[in-house]
């Protein structure tokens, strides 16, 4: 015997894929409107340090604070000393670089709030990445025109694989890649550029063990 | 919804999951740079530093990786001649007993927690007390010492509290190594054995592979000696009481209890040609270059007997001071010092590590004596049964974080240096005895100061001290009487030193209690092995537990059935039944330690063995011993390799249903030898410190899911055990890449069969579709990452949650730092560039890793080898691991 007359039948069908489609719909809807991952944008630090007034008016190299960028996976953070060595002559009693001071006086390092963060299973190098002619700007930007550091890419991994499946168009002269406000040097230079680096292996550049461990 | 492609379906449930997490965001966490950036630091990359750790009396070296300050892992240092590049278990376990939160914390007086001050006071008191007095009164007791910094702080004892004394206990001590020396030769000697010039060895019951000061050395100098060319392949004879790795390796290997290979011995020594095996052996050891091995559980007669024959034999075998020279044995001292203290003699006793209170011989009744010593203090890394009983007991410093120094087993000095400052405030033993000489140093000083006019730095860079090794001696032979063949016992007891906690160092430390034994595969446990036939003749299976006495006590302890094992020997590994170990070692375990008598260290009559009621359970990693005729480990004799192409058939079918992939760059493969591999479990170890590999416990072991990366079968066969470790194969037909439901399985452009923990969502099939069962599924969360525990883990491997599926990477890690250092430079990984965590710890050097692609490459040395062979060929999985079989060299005499 049958419980359900067809007609009940298909309007619980029907409403069951009215449900569904709205629980969809609802969910693409949160998703596109959720705050993107990868945290603040721009998170307030102890210290409202100027990477435009360092980099772009005094023109100091990104190497002389990110000290470790062509050697290891980390940039590098600078100490307080290395802040110290300007700032214990320029600036010495400005309000502003008070927690800095007080870091010198008791050894306690400074907590810089992260502006651009991966999650744990990514091992992301920088040292491969600016000896193979990626510049600072293609992840990080214009920095040298920020006051305050802001995110710009959504390092999401769809983000990271659109360089690594197509590696030319983001490619610069080693010899240019801290260089901020440098042009691109075009396609046909960038094809040079991708024999020279040696990253002819696409399919090695999208395996999922170049970045996941 | 036809477009509706896999990715985007995954993207949409995750997109619906985020609306149950919506509000929650990942954990803020702030860049902390250096206040003053210290000199040569470079984050993001680790360094080394040699230094040295003793753990069967002699320094075996290290090298210390340290990510930003923090040590994770231990490698072997190559210059070392008591590590020769390769690490042991305990090494590789000494970084998480540095970082065990039940270490010690604090200085305690009677047990409550007290000031480093008030201790000082007190000492102070007392030594006022003693120096009127000479130092009568005042004691010290230490195990064997291997630093010649401490041994001369001890000898600056003398002049200063001249009727001071200093013990000696160490429940691995070699009395009867030296005092066979002594009546040998006239004076304490340590045999240093030059086992790679040898062509013939015998082994009396010598574990040369586990608890010889010297055994990383003697593991790759024996299978140096093993590749199977005619004329170089060594040979080597086993008399065992009981199971050891040297036995697994024999080509001829007789299972006997202590006073039959001792009788065996007189025998020998009196007229080899009256038996058959006898003489086909000594023949062998005359023609080839033979040495003869004697092992600590032989009485003292016996090591002289022994040395009697190597002086015959001409054996490759030197002669050198100990590294601790001691007037009396370890049994006497230990004897006196508790002799002293039930007489109420002594009114400070100062114990320098060690657990005596646990591991001395019930019958001194040392436990009840320090009740009656006034002052008694006890530095170590744990509070543990010792520190209970004692006055005061002090937190020791971990060798990670002290500054001193450790002779190798044929002397080679090394400076062990900190890696670390003390965790927990610690004291090191050079800092206490410099309180008690009332010259308080830190331990820096006294080293420096020891060492005076080396070249510092280079020694601190290398981590030995140039030309330290000690002078061969070649003293003449002297009489000495021999004992009338006594009568064996029906049944005897044989305690050896466990394979993983020692004698009970390493108690509280998971990994080595999660570390599957060599013989039996049982993890949190000690077991009364027995023979088959012994089983038999007591009614017993494994698990039932037997009743032992001897005439020190008597304790009830599961019985395990060994095969091919000693009859009427029953062994009982020291090191548990711990009762102030830590929550990891407390109740694990029976102690063997109370049938232990001072007068039988090693091996005992038994009074009484019977079975009781009950039943207990262990937790074994493999329950199959035999290989139910699939040969696994494959094996041939050396007659029959000759002129062979290759020595096993190659079983892989020609065809393949799936196409071949394409590589146009590196192709990384492994290669493990059976033949040199003698199954000490580095491997195993090694990966589980490199990969952040959790321990799950003894229940979770008992149900199949502990989760080492590389396992090592053992299979029992023709009166031998073999060996063989078992890593992810990496086929080129995978089988569980085929089945997984979300691709989390994937095959990389190099040939590696890569895991992607994002994908997985713990199903299952690819663990079921593996026919080698290397896949390692985390059921619950096991990975611990509470403090300070997760400062051991290495930044460079991803800490797996719960739901799971893992296995080996072949070290992806380490492959992908040598391609980033590779690539920066514009250029190809050199062979021997990446090296495996179980390829660096194996002291045999089995293990050879590198890129199939260049035909040069070492590794395409290996699989060229005719012993090659894939483990399951005939399912065409194409591993990418192979094996090298092993060979095995018998007698033909002896056939």
């Amino acid at each position: 015997m049958q419980v359900f007359s067809p007609p009940a039948v298909l309007a619980l069908k029907l409403g069951l894929i009215a449900a569904v489609c709205a629980l969809a719909l609802g969910a693409v809807t949160l998703y596109k409107f959720l705050p993107a991952p990868g945290g603040e944008r721009s998170p307030v630090q102890p210290i409202p340090f100027s990477h435009r007034h360092h980099v772009g008016d005094d023109g100091i190299d990104c190497r002389y604070c990110h000290w470790s960028v062509e050697k290891s996976s980390f940039a590098g953070i600078p100490s307080t000393q290395v802040c110290m060595s300007c700032h214990s002559q320029l600036f010495t009693d400005a309000p502003v670089l008070a927690p800095l001071r007080e870091s010198a006086r008791t050894g306690r390092p400074l907590r810089w709030a992260r502006v651009h963060t991966l999650p744990d299973f990514v091992f992301f190098d920088h040292s491969i990445h600016v000896a193979k002619g990626v510049s600072c700007v293609e992840c990080h930007g214009r920095v040298d025109t920020m006051p305050q550091v802001r995110r710009v890419a959504s390092l999401e991994m769809q983000w990271c694989l659109g360089c690594h499946r197509d590696p030319a168009p983001h490619l610069r002269p080693p010899a240019q890649v801290f260089d901020l406000a440098a042009p691109y040097p075009g396609a046909q230079m960038q094809k040079a550029l991708m024999k020279e680096l040696h990253i002819a292996d696409v399919r090695r550049l999208t395996d999922c063990s170049t970045c996941h461990r | 919804m036809p477009s509706l492609t896999r990715r985007d379906f995954l993207k949409l449930s995750a997109a619906s999951a985020a609306l149950a997490a919506a509000g929650c965001s990942a954990p803020r966490e702030p860049i902390v740079p250096y206040a003053a950036q210290p000199e040569a630091t470079l984050p993001g990359v680790p360094r080394f530093y040699a230094s040295a750790a003793s753990f069967v009396g002699a320094a075996e070296g290290v090298l210390i990786e340290s990510n930003t300050g923090r040590p994770t892992k231990v490698e072997g240092n190559l210059a070392h001649p008591g590590s020769l590049g390769a690490t042991s278990v305990h090494g590789q376990a000494s970084v998480l007993e540095l970082w065990d939160p039940e270490r010690s914390q604090a200085p305690r007086r009677r047990r409550l927690p007290a000031a480093r001050d008030s201790f000082e006071r007190e000492l102070n008191d007392a030594l006022a007390r003693a120096e009127a007095r000479h130092g009568a009164g005042v004691r010290i007791l230490a195990p064997t010492v291997c630093s010649p910094a401490l041994q001369s702080q001890m000898a600056g004892l003398a002049s200063r509290l001249p009727e001071a004394r200093v013990h000696r206990w160490d429940p691995l001590n070699r009395d009867h190594a030296h005092e066979g020396a002594r009546l040998a030769f006239g004076r304490q000697l340590e045999p240093v054995y030059r086992l790679e010039e040898s062509r013939a060895l015998l082994s009396l019951d010598c574990r040369f592979m586990e608890d010889e000061p010297g055994r990383l050395s003697y593991i790759r100098q024996f299978a140096g000696a093993r590749t199977p060319k005619r004329e170089t392949m060594n040979r080597l004879y086993v008399l065992e009481s009981a199971p050891s790795l040297g036995g697994a390796m024999a080509d001829h290997r007789y299972a006997m209890p202590v006073a039959a290979i001792e009788r065996w011995l007189l025998k020998l020594a009196a007229d080899p040609s009256q038996d058959r095996v006898m003489r086909a052996i000594w023949d062998d050891l005359r023609k080839n270059q033979g040495l003869v091995l004697a092992g600590e559980s032989l009485a003292p007669w016996a090591h002289a007997l022994v040395h009697k024959l190597n002086r015959a034999l001409d054996a490759p075998v030197s002669l050198v001071e100990p590294i601790d020279p001691r007037p009396e044995t370890h049994a006497r001292s230990i004897a006196e010092l508790a002799r002293a203290m039930h007489a109420g003699e002594v009114e400070l006793l100062l114990i320098l590590e060690g657990n005596p209170a646990y591991d001395v011989p019930a019958g001194l009744g040392f436990a009840q004596a320090l009740a009656r010593v006034p002052l008694s203090v006890h530095l170590s890394l744990y509070e543990d049964e010792t520190s209970a009983l004692c006055t005061w007991h002090l937190p020791a410093t971990h060798y990670l974080e002290h500054w001193s120094d450790a002779r190798a087993f044929e002397g080679t000095a090394a400076i062990v240096q900190p890696l670390i400052a003390p965790l927990y405030g610690g004291i090191s033993p050079h800092e206490l005895l410099s309180l008690l000489l009332r010259r308080p140093q830190r331990g820096y000083d006294v080293v420096r100061a020891h060492w005076r006019g080396i070249d510092w730095e280079g020694a601190l860079r290398a981590g030995v001290v140039a030309d330290t090794a000690f002078r061969a001696e070649r003293p003449a032979l002297r009489d000495f009487d021999l004992p009338q063949a006594a009568d064996a016992p029906a049944w005897s007891v044989r305690f050896v030193a466990d394979q993983s906690v020692l004698a009970g160092r390493f108690s509280n430390n998971a990994w080595l209690q999660e570390l599957p034994r060599s013989d039996s595969k049982i993890t949190w446990d000690n077991a009364a092995l027995v023979s088959s036939d012994s089983a038999r003749e007591l009614g017993v299976q494994t698990g039932d537990m037997l009743e032992l006495a001897t005439q020190a006590g008597a304790v009830s302890a599961p019985a395990y059935v060994i095969p091919g094992h000693a009859d009427r020997t029953v062994v009982l590994a020291l090191g548990y039944g711990r009762t102030r170990a830590g929550s990891v070692g407390n109740r694990v375990g029976v102690d063997a330690g109370r049938l232990r008598g001072s007068g039988a260290l090693w091996t005992a009559p038994l009074a009484g063995v019977r079975k009781t009621a009950g039943r207990h359970e262990f937790a074994t990693t493999q329950d199959h011993a035999r290989m139910e005729g699939r040969d696994h480990a494959k094996h041939i004799a050396l007659a029959d390799l000759v002129g062979k192409a290759r020595a096993f058939a190659d079983e892989t079918p020609e065809h393949s249903l799936y196409p071949a992939w394409p590589y146009d760059s590196y192709r990384w493969a492994m290669s493990v030898s059976l033949n040199t591999c003698v199954g000490c479990n580095a491997c195993t170890i090694a990966c589980q410190a490199e990969n952040n590999i959790p321990t799950v416990g003894k229940e979770e072991v008992a149900r199949g899911r502990e989760m080492h990366w590389i396992r090592v079968d053992r299979y029992f066969e023709a009166g031998r055990a073999l060996f063989m470790p078992v890593p992810c194969m990496h086929c080129e037909n995978a089988p569980c890449e085929y089945v997984c439901p979300v691709g989390a399985p994937v095959h990389d452009s190099e040939g590696l069969n890569l895991q992607v923990y994002n994908r997985c969502v713990g199903t299952r099939f690819c663990s079921q579709n593996c026919p080698y069962k290397v896949r390692r599924f985390n059921f619950l969360e096991y990975s611990r990452s509470e403090e300070p525990l997760k400062a051991q883990k290495n930044p460079e491997v991803t800490v797996r949650m719960r739901g799971v599926m893992e296995k080996c990477t072949y070290c992806v890690q380490r492959i992908t730092r040598a391609r980033i250092e590779a690539d920066r430079e514009n250029r190809r990984i050199r062979d021997g560039e990446v090296v495996t965590a179980c390829q660096a710890a194996c002291p045999a050097g089995a293990i050879v890793f590198g890129d199939l692609s260049d035909g040069n490459s070492r590794v395409s040395e290996a699989k060229r080898s005719p012993l090659r062979y894939e483990l399951l060929a005939e399912l065409n999985t194409r591993p990418r691991t192979s094996y090298e079989g092993r060979v095995l060299n018998p007698n033909p005499e002896l056939a």
